[in-house]
């Protein structure tokens, strides 16, 4: 498949918003541009819309007519938009929102909902898809994918069925995610490609009326990170949806959160997904437990695995081709693999994320990752959730601190702090186990559904 | 309470936690017979500063000033500190 409009099956598919529904099938004679497509034929375009579903007309519009459509994620204000566009070289940008002086004398045509009746030009191209990554650090880099390669790990099934891990005719798909990042994009790809229905959450839609807007529209299969799961089940409104297929990806999920999982939605098949913007879809881990199997390291099909320096590394068809930065280090190494910088240990046939390289703990020279030791304290039934980072120490040059969310009906003290932190030492070594706890009312994930760890 | 009292509590919570056998504290006891290694002093230090609202160490680094030896000469920092 060369371009997204070539699947007969895009078309089948609607997108449903908490402001409407938008089918994509229009746009087999319609356009959402107030411009004609042809304009950008060859053009390096960025995306940048308030709406995901703006976003998705577009993508599909444009693919195989531009030569490079640039994702911008929400967050991304006019400075940054002037910086993605330079960057990919932009000529062109599709929006739903007035044209910023940033933007200088790029082309700007408008997306927009009202349709315009218009032919479907020839798509002869492959266009190169451009995701942001997240930049907690500095500047997001520009990550260049083909359709080929994100949707190599899709499988569409034309019956319906009880397992798939991938789209089928009878599923309605729905994500916490954002369709702009690679987790989202995936999903709307997933749905996409099967013509599935596609219910996606506003930005400022708060988590209970999605989760009843998902509900209403039968959804059956979902995805998000484990803190949009974590905030979906502290919300009464996760009971009301009943999905077959639950899917974790884009953070650690460990156990007590599929555990969870497993317990609120006993008929649904909850997987985690290993995937990254730069890395691709690695693999998929269906047996309820976290970490994976030693054996797919070896046994994986298109997906080559190796460890190094303690971090798995990845190499196949699904990887990102390069970053549009000059200035950024080499995605690939010289030998074709993506180090991804998840660090993982090998115990009893079975390999567990310990964490990112770059956010371990050093105290006085031993390392920490703060994920295992929130691993071990989500294992208390008291807690919902845990947030673990550093504090400068005078004597160590770090200490190990935990913020802890409670179940609802707990309540923290100084008797319940001591228990969490024996709880720790019972299954970590010394420098691990937090030195403070402390009890906080809720912890914060940022928009891309993370525990927001900077800070 | 007490700074002094404040401060011992910590120690024997600390020590009991970490599975160390703490000696008897009084003033002329050097902190590196306390029974405390560095790992436990860190965790006292850190949860002083969020009962006693002060972290004198970094501080009296910034001024060249010595970090106390004995537990009397720790009390009497953070009592310092406390009251400035």
């Amino acid at each position: 498949m060369l371009s997204l409009g070539e699947s007969q099956n895009v078309f089948r598919c609607t997108i449903r918003t908490a402001t409407g529904d938008v089918p994509l099938g229009l746009l087999r004679n319609h356009s959402c541009l107030d411009a004609a497509a042809s304009l950008l034929d060859g053009a390096s375009v960025v995306v940048w819309t308030t709406h995901p579903a703006e976003a998705a007309m577009a993508l599909v519009e444009l693919d195989g007519i531009a030569r490079r459509l640039v994702l911008c994620p929400p967050g991304i204000g006019p400075d940054l938009l002037a910086y993605a566009m330079e960057t990919a070289e932009a000529s062109a940008v599709v929006s739903d929102q007035p044209r910023p002086e940033e933007a200088g004398a790029a082309t700007w045509i408008r997306c927009q909902r009202e349709l315009q009746p218009a032919a479907r030009p020839a798509r002869s191209r492959e266009t190169e898809w451009v995701l942001l990554t997240s930049g907690t650090t500095g500047l997001p880099k520009l990550v260049a994918h083909t359709l080929a390669g994100l949707t190599d790990a899709i499988r569409v099934e034309a019956a319906p069925c009880m397992r798939c891990s991938m789209g089928c005719s009878s599923s309605v798909w729905s994500t916490f995610y954002d369709i702009r990042r690679y987790g989202g994009l995936q999903i709307f790809l997933r749905a996409a490609l099967s013509g599935a229905p596609l219910v996606l959450p506003d930005s400022r839609e708060p988590v209970a009326d999605f989760l009843a807007r998902a509900a209403a529209c039968g959804i059956t299969h979902i995805s998000g990170t484990p803190s949009h799961w974590r905030a979906a089940l502290m919300n009464l409104g996760a009971k009301s949806i009943s999905p077959r297929y639950v899917r974790l990806s884009g953070e650690i999920a460990d156990q007590a959160i599929l555990n969870n999982l497993s317990a609120a939605y006993p008929k649904a098949q909850v997987i985690h997904a290993f995937a990254s913007t730069e890395g691709g879809v690695a693999f998929e881990v269906t047996d309820g437990l976290a970490g994976f199997p030693e054996h797919y390291v070896a046994s994986l099909k298109g997906v080559e695995m190796k460890m190094e320096d303690g971090s798995l590394r990845l190499r196949s068809n699904r990887l990102a081709t390069r970053y549009l930065n000059h200035d950024a280090a080499p995605l690939r190494s010289a030998d074709g693999f993506v180090d991804t910088g998840d660090l993982v240990e090998l115990r009893d046939g079975r390999y567990f994320f310990m964490g990112r390289r770059d956010g371990v703990i050093n105290i006085g020279g031993l390392k920490v990752h703060p994920e295992e030791v929130e691993a071990v304290i989500n294992r208390h039934p008291g807690v919902f959730v845990s947030l673990v980072r550093t504090r400068r120490s005078p004597i160590t040059g770090a200490v190990v601190t935990a913020d802890v969310a409670l179940r609802s009906g707990e309540n923290g003290g100084p008797e319940l702090a001591r228990e969490l932190l024996g709880f720790c030492r019972s299954s970590l070594a010394g420098h691990k186990v937090p030195a403070v706890i402390k009890f906080v009312p809720q912890i914060a994930i940022s928009e891309t559904g993370k525990l927001i760890r900077n800070g | 309470m007490l700074i002094h009292n404040v401060i011992f509590s910590h120690f024997e919570q600390v020590a009991k936690e970490q599975d160390k056998q703490l000696q008897p504290l009084h003033d002329n006891l050097p902190l590196r017979d306390s029974g405390l290694d560095s790992l436990c002093l860190a965790i006292v230090v850190a949860r002083l500063e969020d009962e006693l609202g002060v972290e004198p160490f970094s501080a009296a680094a910034a001024d060249d000033r010595p970090f106390p030896t004995t537990i009397g000469e720790f009390v009497n920092f953070y009592e310092v500190a406390a009251h400035a």
